[in-house]
């Protein structure tokens, strides 16, 4: 019998010494080229453009500045929904609850009064704590109830921005501390970058590690692939999918609060596109509404787009309607890819 | 002949009013593959999932190296040593092979940085290849994505997972079902060596040559209970076979 037996394939020898540096090359190629990159040459293309049709006012450093913090809030919430569809869910909420948590925020801090980073720390809780709060609440009704992603966040959405509402009495709250603004809404760090360029530079960085290089990044990955492997694994899925839908709400209640710093006020509604321009944001940028991909480098880079697509169309003298016309077909055709990738792939 | 590594004995499993087990035993011997056979609906992937922690039987005692055991969870399973290759291999399709070999059981950095969770991919990735080396696995690319791989590597990838884990028993479900024959032939030869690596593997197929081929016995489950043992070297498969359609009885045949 033993001489049926197939000898071993030689690569399965070779492999383990040989050649995996050549290897990370070729899945670079495969998978950032196809994705991230890609999406990253397309902005890189876009900001050439203006730059070269409009230099004088495109390519400055406070256009560049502007830019950026136009992009920042948005970040922030994208960076909790990349997290989100990786687990191949989604959450419509997070803009209501940016509004819900910027209410709560701007009423603790004026209940409190005084104008001091005591009052204003206090309030950034208010807001984290307001976000979690509805992100849990998904988190709990998703896995525990069952009830579809898509649902239970169009729900929370309603019942967040309704919410903030009924305790404005629809009208907006203003009265946030000057320091506030002054400082996280307008102020430079060293005098040239906003803060919060910087703050939602952190939590890009911060969660981007997160995800690409910890236990729970990769636990966020497994469930959106194969939630049954997962569970198989051993691994507590509906606890991560809570940790996931509560941190997607932090993310906006620290959006909530930044957005109150920038605009010194709670801007009711002002936010309703928001949860769609991150989902935009995350698939621009490679992530999968099937589960199991995306980087937070690539919504990063998604974020962008549409943003530096509009203030160039401004500074350009396109009219700017054409940016929402020319991120619908760029969204379109981002998803096409993945989609044609993936059926590349199950073709083996 | 040794003590058996894993033994159930009298178990009852019934789902509604469908009655999966009706007393069924089923014997493992260390470092053997015996091979699970039945027809259609005979009650061998319930009897499986009973073994590996994913049912609980109504009725019955599952003896581990002679000791009466519970197994709530699969994880209790395989705290015990039992791993289990399911049908569907349970894989996350977009992770690395060594990813889905760990995952769940995850290597982290040393220090505050394996504190804070961060993964050693490295280790992972080394022993990942190190594990393909012995048992024969050949996936070239061992940082591409399990979607890219073939099904026979695929297969390789989630046996290479429950022997990495396993220290003594390995179920696998129906492993070749959506196999080619060249593919098909891999899996035998890796079922050969895992039991060369000193583990019992458990083979549940509807193939009779290859359970002849590969299997030192073979158990017959008809109708929830088990009706036939058999050594391969010695059996026909005209009598598995008849064991397993009712037409030749041993042990009694059904109660």
């Amino acid at each position: 019998m033993s001489e049926r037996v197939a000898p071993p394939p030689p690569d399965a020898e070779v492999e383990p010494d040989g050649g995996p540096g050549d290897e990370h090359i070729t899945l670079w190629q495969r998978l950032v080229l196809s994705s991230t990159l890609r999406i990253l040459l397309i902005l890189g293309g876009m900001i050439v453009v203006f730059s070269v049709l409009q230099f004088q006012q495109f390519a400055t450093v406070s256009n560049l500045r502007n830019v950026a913090t136009d992009a920042s809030i948005l970040l922030v919430i994208a960076v909790g929904m990349t997290f989100v569809i990786i687990t191949a869910g989604i959450d419509l909420s997070v803009g209501a609850v940016l509004v819900f948590s910027g209410v709560i925020s701007a009423n603790v801090m004026e209940r409190m009064g005084g104008d001091n980073w005591g009052v204003i720390l206090v309030g950034l809780v208010a807001a984290l704590v307001s976000g979690l709060a509805w992100g849990m609440l998904n988190g709990v009704l998703i896995t525990k109830a069952r009830v579809p992603a898509l649902i239970v966040t169009l729900g929370t959405l309603g019942m967040a921005q309704g919410a903030a509402l009924l305790i404005t009495n629809g009208v907006d709250e203003r009265e946030v501390p000057f320091t506030l603004i002054d400082t996280i809404g307008t102020g430079d760090v060293f005098g040239q970058i906003p803060w919060l360029v910087i703050i939602a530079a952190a939590v890009a960085i911060v969660f981007g590690v997160v995800l690409a290089a910890t236990r729970f990044g990769r636990y966020t990955y497994a469930i959106g692939s194969n939630p049954e492997a997962a569970r198989r694994a051993g691994i507590a899925v509906d606890r991560h999918l809570i940790k996931v839908y509560g941190l997607a709400g932090v993310l906006a209640g620290l959006a909530g609060w930044l957005s109150l710093a920038r605009f010194s006020t709670t801007t009711i509604g002002g936010h309703a596109t928001d949860n769609l321009q991150a989902i935009a944001a995350a698939v621009l940028g490679g992530t999968s509404l099937f589960g199991g991909i995306g980087t937070i480098g690539g919504t990063v880079v998604g974020v962008f787009i549409p943003v530096v697509l509009q203030n160039g169309f401004v500074i350009t003298g396109v009219r700017p309607f054409w940016q929402q016309v020319a991120v619908g077909a760029v969204l379109i055709l981002a998803v096409y890819l993945d989609q044609l990738r993936r059926r590349a792939q199950s073709r083996n | 002949m040794a003590e058996p590594v894993l033994e159930a004995r009298g178990i009852v499993k019934s789902f509604g009013r469908v009655r999966a087990l009706r007393g069924a035993a089923f014997t493992v011997y260390p470092g053997e593959v015996v091979a699970l056979v039945g027809d259609n609906g005979a009650g061998k992937s319930t009897l499986v999932k009973t073994l590996s922690g994913v049912h609980q039987p109504d009725a019955g005692e599952i003896l581990f190296e002679g000791t009466e055991v519970r197994i709530p969870t699969p994880v209790a399973a395989r705290a015990l040593g039992i791993e289990t290759v399911y049908q569907d291999l349970a894989l996350a399709p977009d992770l690395e092979p060594s990813a889905n070999l760990f995952l769940g059981r995850e290597e982290l950095r040393g220090g505050l940085l394996g504190r804070l969770g961060f993964l050693d991919k490295g280790a992972m990735r080394r022993h990942t290849g190190e594990a393909f080396g012995r048992l024969g696995v050949g996936v070239q690319n061992t940082s591409a994505a399990v979607a890219t791989l073939s099904g026979g590597q695929r297969q390789g990838v989630a046996v290479s997972r429950a022997v990495m884990w396993a220290s003594k028993v390995v179920f696998m479900d129906e492993p070749t079902a959506a196999l080619g024959v060249v593919q098909t032939r891999k899996v035998l030869d890796l079922i050969r060596r895992v039991r060369e690596q000193g583990l019992s593997v458990v083979l549940i197929s509807h193939n009779m040559p290859e359970v002849f081929e590969v299997s030192d016995r073979i158990e017959v489950l008809r109708l929830g209970e088990r009706v036939a043992q058999f050594r391969a070297a010695e059996a026909s498969m005209e009598d598995v076979v008849g064991a397993m359609t009712g037409a030749l009885t041993q042990n009694g045949g059904p109660r």
